[in-house]
């Protein structure tokens, strides 16, 4: 029989850390989209699936059983990938990256060119131009719209996770989505 | 008629509830209003195609790998504190500590027994008792404060195995320092409730610190002086301890 998140949680904390193998491979696949859409690169999602799971290992005595593990766990793989993205962003504004800027430039002409949705589906361009478009939002603005969008997490509860106000977090995903439209203007037209 | 604003739109087309209107209703009966859920909607569904690199076969079992060998050396670190915190020295101190602290609170709740035992401890061996046992707790406070107060780490600072420490050191503290205010020992009772205090700070401030956040516990434990005053108690306590071995021993010659 399937042991339950639970049960290998009470068997990390009656001392046994080789239980804990149990709680990695049932939600590290779910860890790393989630960091992956947080950080918009392989190999920071990989570093921040790590160090999530390192992290829910030393923080266990904290978890109080009243979320899932899963819901917990994915927090504090939220938070982990929210810190990463917030001390990345300090550090473009210490030395801005010109090749970024360029980049997304080449990718919306590339796109305007022949803005055809079949083409587009599953093409680089339009890959490159959605990663360019995540990456223009705050840390705080990406986090709630990675959040509200792919994990389908209600505002009341990203408010929760994220130890905000529900007006933060609403205002947080309205941001989002406004600088979304505008950057996917070139595939997508105007608003209407 | 008032129109959906995009806020709206955008509530509507995550499920939300969509406050002060019924937007159902009104998108039912207006064009307009449909037509910009319509391009909203075509943006959002776009960022659906963000594709996620799928992971390699064995995923799960590599991520195991690399995760387990930073759970060890956090294993190994917990299990050399312990044996430290409860040594066999500790157990015995423990036990007396708690026979010390049960006589000064629990005097006459507890079983005449009990209060004889209490009672056949001198007041030396009381002290003495507390004194080792507030020394060992003020050494392993000093290690986690240096340890922080030392950390040169750049960027984010990881601080939650000393928190786990922090908030064990809480507990043992209070029962010091109630202790030591019953014993009428004043510099030590307030050394210890200072110590609290900043003890209480590491624990329940976030664990991973950006450079300031960091810096700010560490003006903190430095603006309290409470590393020096740790060093001051704790020799004075060391200077008492010497003092009644050599009494100790110059008697039994
Ligand atoms: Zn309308």
């Amino acid at each position: 029989m399937e042991q339950s998140d639970a049960t290998a949680v009470a068997q990390v904390r009656a001392g046994n850390p080789d239980a804990f193998r149990v709680l990695v491979e049932r939600h590290s696949r779910h860890v790393f989209r989630l960091t992956f859409r947080m950080t918009g690169n392989e190999h920071d999602a990989e570093d921040m699936v790590q160090e999530t799971f390192l992290r829910a290992y030393r923080q266990l005595h904290r978890f109080d059983g009243r979320a899932s593990f899963g819901t917990w766990v994915y927090r504090i793989a939220t938070n982990c990938s929210l810190d990463l993205i917030r001390a990345r962003k300090r550090r473009e504004v210490q030395q801005p990256q010109v090749a970024d800027e360029e980049g997304k430039e080449m990718a919306a002409a590339a796109v305007a060119n022949d803005p055809t949705p079949e083409r587009l589906a599953y093409s680089g361009e339009l890959q490159e131009l959605l990663r360019a478009a995540l990456e223009q939002l705050s840390p705080m603005e990406r986090t709630a719209f990675v959040l509200r969008h792919y994990e389908g997490m209600c505002i009341e509860d990203i408010s929760r996770a994220l130890g905000v106000h529900a007006g933060a977090a609403k205002h947080s995903v309205f941001r989002a989505v406004q600088k979304l439209r505008r950057a996917l203007e070139p595939v997508m037209g105007p608003a209407k | 008629m008032k129109h959906l604003s995009e806020d709206d739109l955008v509530l509507y087309y995550y499920g939300e509830r969509v406050p002060g209107v019924s937007a159902e209703e009104h998108l039912g009966s207006c064009a307009a209003c449909r037509t910009s859920l319509e391009s909203l909607r075509q943006t959002l569904d776009a960022m659906n195609s963000l594709a996620v690199p799928e992971p390699v076969e064995n995923y799960e079992t590599r991520v195991w790998q690399r995760v387990y060998p930073a759970i060890e050396a956090v294993e190994i670190r917990r299990r050399r504190w312990f044996d430290w915190m409860f040594g066999q020295r500790k157990w015995v101190l423990a036990g007396a500590m708690a026979l010390i602290v049960m006589g000064a609170f629990m005097a006459g709740r507890i079983s005449q027994k009990s209060q004889l035992k209490v009672a056949a401890l001198s007041g030396q061996v009381r002290e003495r008792i507390l004194m080792v046992a507030v020394g060992e707790h003020l050494e392993r406070s000093q290690m986690i404060l240096i340890e922080l107060a030392n950390n040169e780490t750049k960027g984010l600072v990881d601080i939650s195995e000393q928190q786990v420490l922090a908030e064990d050191l809480v507990n043992e503290n209070r029962l010091y320092r109630q202790v030591a205010l019953k014993s009428g020992d004043k510099s030590v009772s307030n050394l210890l409730d200072e110590l609290e205090r900043v003890l209480l700070d590491i624990a329940h401030s976030p664990s991973k610190l950006d450079s300031a956040e960091f810096d700010d516990i560490r003006r903190r434990i430095e603006a309290e002086g409470i590393l020096f005053k740790i060093r001051v108690v704790g020799s004075n306590l060391k200077a008492r301890e010497r003092g009644r071995v050599r009494q100790g021993q110059s008697k039994s010659l």
